[in-house]
């Protein structure tokens, strides 16, 4: 049945991280902003005492069975209370919410790639101690949508007990915080042979602090600065043979398993509607914000008038709303395709095109209606229109995610349509 | 719980419709446009489908259910996938009969909807659109004065389908400072049906321009509910019609793409294509969401005036992109009257103007 109720627990967890969003992190969100490269450290001491007793599974959805009162399991919602909490923080600030500290997403890697006693080794650290990041590590100078392309090479040792990391790796986020400020680690996609394409590309664990593991550089952001973005240089990196994550055999590039190079592409089908989880978070703090701002000062804001009677502010607001909801009901339609375990890669895609467009729609737009107020610092509209930008870029570009949604739509191979 | 899942029953209404749409009126619509007229035996067999029923609760002797807003949702994008001048041609004595069984009386509803719940078509509509660049549902200018225990009607009405055959029409007014709705017989003294309109779509429909000069109105002709929520429950049917519109649009579209060769390929192969149908996909699911939202508040009983008017509003949008994509995806030939593109950005266009001309 269509049903548009929002379950009570994920009410409940978005007016608890509002509350977070409101007292911990808006406050700091200018000087963070103002000071790139600074720890947001109230934000992650505080959260980390949450992630830490979950197991240090931040941002992994919740999929245990449970239970109703007669017995019968409930129906799943963890990709929904998911998406519902990474909405709340980035609506608190999407550059807090993105330096969270766990698992993260080279944990999402160990998840979907490695082997039991991997997963062991590697992500028990997130429920222990001081805070810790982890940090995935695909793009290179010259590569970035183009996956396949990576240079990053991984060979054995003479001794066959270690592989050799050389390469480099830029736009890695919490690089900084993972390499070298905590006791975290970087997953590093590196080839085994450089001619075998797709099928010879394996992610590696490497832990901070290794030796051949150099941040180089801290990239000057648009926006999303409380989050480091690192430039990671691998120089005769040398690391347990142990930690390639899942087979050394350069297979068909999917795997038996399906925990292959394909396998982990797969793991975007969960986090692209997380991305644009996070850009309806912006958005939605734009607008609250604009409407708030402009009722303040006797502006109507009216929804029975017709086109003819609306003011050019409320036909802009009117726009922005629809634009957000009609966005958002369309993440709300991919996670939950996730959590009933149906197919969602065209949903997530879709999702994410949208939601990346209309971040920035509506932030850009915020900043024009308050005028030099909006484009003022004095204000937070003007971070968050620098914060929402990114979103219709990483995790897939616009046009990448385009790219998806045609090829679903018309039934073609990446080879047809390219 | 959050789910987007249409139920079993609706399922069925939305294959049954599906399939009544594309075998029935997608044939007839090329026809339909050019003739401006509706074979009646596509009226006859619409209503069999008891689309109409649907829309009636129970208790007033239809079989609609928690969702009838939702369901006639679902029917009307089915319907207008194929053609929706045809599709609201259809439903159109809904205009009529679903503002009686929300606000009308025991009476009205006894008078008027027990018949067409058992009898066949019968052409009755309703009268809400007026001729003027400013028009304002919410502020017409044809007026009701109160007179001791009557009503008096006056003022110039456009859009009113089947207005020369219709028994009765459903006439909204402004009463005092509000919006008021009566049920007008047709032949009441002081009613004239003007000539039939020309647009530039909605061709298979008549309408007619109607003037009220002094009609005067029993007190039991007024409604007595709350007529503006009925302004929400037609704004629905619009947005749901323009998501039909788009789809046959885009699928149309799409198909075009793939079996169209140009420099030794289906020129779906280019971005420039494959994107744009990517697009128009993403904001027909978009804004099919939003008038489904905006659905389940009205069976739900929630203030829906908002959600309401912003899917109508971005749908009004949407369908229009989408529309004239389409066209511009067939080049020459979407401007071509034998393909059916040219008249679904003929209709789209209309949208804005068309409240009132379908109800869930």
């Amino acid at each position: 049945m269509i049903d548009f109720e929002m379950p009570t627990p994920v009410s409940r967890q978005v007016q608890f991280i509002g509350m977070l969003g409101e007292q911990v992190m808006r406050p700091r969100a200018r000087y963070y902003d103002d000071h790139e490269g600074e720890r947001p450290a109230e934000y992650t001491s505080l959260i980390w005492q949450t992630v830490r007793a979950q197991g240090g599974r931040n941002f992994s959805a919740d999929s245990s069975e449970r239970l109703d009162r007669d017995g019968r399991p409930r129906p799943r919602i963890g990709y929904l209370m998911l998406a519902h909490m990474v909405e709340a923080l980035s609506w608190g600030d999407a550059g807090m919410y993105l330096a969270t500290p766990g698992a993260g997403l080279g944990g999402a890697a160990v998840d979907a790639t490695g082997t039991p006693e991997q997963k062991e080794r590697f992500l028990k650290r997130f429920g222990e101690g001081d805070p810790k990041w982890s940090a995935m590590a695909m793009t290179e100078p010259h590569a970035g949508s183009d996956t396949a392309a990576i240079r990053t090479r991984a060979r054995l040792s003479d001794d066959g007990r270690e592989w050799i990391l050389d390469g480099e790796k830029i736009f890695v986020t919490s690089g900084a915080m993972a390499a070298r400020d905590s006791a975290g680690f970087v997953v590093v996609w590196a080839t085994l042979d450089p001619g075998a394409g797709r099928a010879a590309i394996k992610p590696f664990v490497v832990e901070a602090g290794t030796d051949g593991m150099l941040v180089t550089k801290l990239e000057h952001k648009h926006g999303i600065r409380a989050s480091d973005t690192a430039a990671i240089v691998f120089q005769n990196c040398r690391i347990p043979r142990e930690n390639l994550l899942g087979s050394e055999e350069i297979g068909d590039g999917r795997g038996s398993t399906g925990k292959g190079f394909a396998g982990a592409m797969r793991t975007f089908d969960a986090t692209r509607p997380l991305v644009a989880a996070s850009a309806i978070g912006i958005a939605r703090a734009s607008l609250e914000f604009t409407i708030a701002y402009l009722q303040q000062r006797g502006v109507a804001i009216r929804y029975d008038v017709p086109l003819h009677r609306q003011t050019a502010i409320e036909r802009d607001l009117r726009q922005m709303e629809a634009q957000h909801r009609a966005a958002w009901l369309l993440v709300l339609r991919a996670v939950t395709a996730m959590d009933a375990g149906r197919d969602n890669a065209l949903e997530a895609s879709m999702s994410k095109v949208k939601a990346g467009q209309v971040a920035t729609f509506i932030a850009q737009k915020a900043v024009e209606l308050l005028g030099p107020e909006g484009y003022s610092c004095t204000l937070l509209l003007e971070k968050w229109m620098r914060d929402a930008r990114i979103n219709d870029i990483y995790e897939g570009t616009g046009q990448i995610n385009r790219l998806i949604v045609a090829r679903r739509l018309l039934g073609y191979s990446s080879r047809e349509l390219r | 719980m959050i789910s987007f899942t249409p139920s079993d029953e609706q399922q069925l209404v939305i294959d049954t419709v599906r399939r009544f749409a594309s075998e029935q009126l997608r044939p007839l619509a090329h026809d339909a446009d050019e003739l401006r007229s509706t074979p009646p035996e596509v009226l006859t067999r619409g209503w069999e489908l008891g689309l109409f029923h649907s829309a009636i609760p129970e208790a007033h002797g239809g079989i609609a259910d928690a969702q009838a807003a939702l369901t006639g949702a679902l029917a009307i994008e089915e319907l207008a996938a194929g053609d929706a001048v045809l599709g609201w041609h259809v439903l159109l004595p809904a205009t009529f009969a679903v503002p009686l069984a929300h606000a009308g009386s025991a009476a009205q509803r006894e008078r008027w909807l027990a018949p067409l719940l058992e009898g066949d078509y019968t052409p009755l509509s309703a009268a809400l659109i007026e001729p003027a660049w400013d028009f304002d549902p919410t502020a017409p200018r044809t007026v009701a004065i109160a007179d001791g225990e009557e009503y008096v009607l006056d003022g110039l009405k456009g859009y009113v389908a089947r207005a020369a055959d219709a028994a009765a029409l459903l006439v909204y007014a402004r009463l005092a400072d509000s919006l008021a709705a009566f049920v007008v017989p047709r032949d009441s003294a002081g009613v004239t049906v003007l000539a039939r309109e020309q647009h530039m779509g909605l061709r298979a429909l008549p309408t007619y321009q109607v003037r009220f000069e002094g009609v005067r109105l029993p007190a039991d002709a007024r409604l007595p509910g709350a007529v503006a929520p009925l302004l929400d429950r037609s704004r629905v049917a619009l947005a749901a019609s323009a998501v039909g519109v788009a789809r046959g649009a885009y699928e149309y579209a799409r198909a075009y793409a793939l079996q169209r060769e140009a420099f030794g390929r289906p020129i779906a192969q280019n971005q420039s294509i494959a994107f744009m149908l990517a697009e128009m996909a993403i904001e027909i699911d978009a804004t099919r969401l939003l008038a489904w939202e905006a659905a389940w508040r009205l069976d739900r009983g929630l203030p829906a005036t908002r959600e309401a008017a912003l899917a109508a509003q971005y749908a009004d949008e949407m369908v229009l992109t989408v529309t004239d994509r389409a066209v511009q995806i067939l080049g020459g030939h979407g401007y071509i009257r034998e393909y059916p593109v040219e008249r679904w950005l003929r209709e789209a266009r209309g949208f804005p103007t068309f409240l009132g001309l379908a109800i869930v």
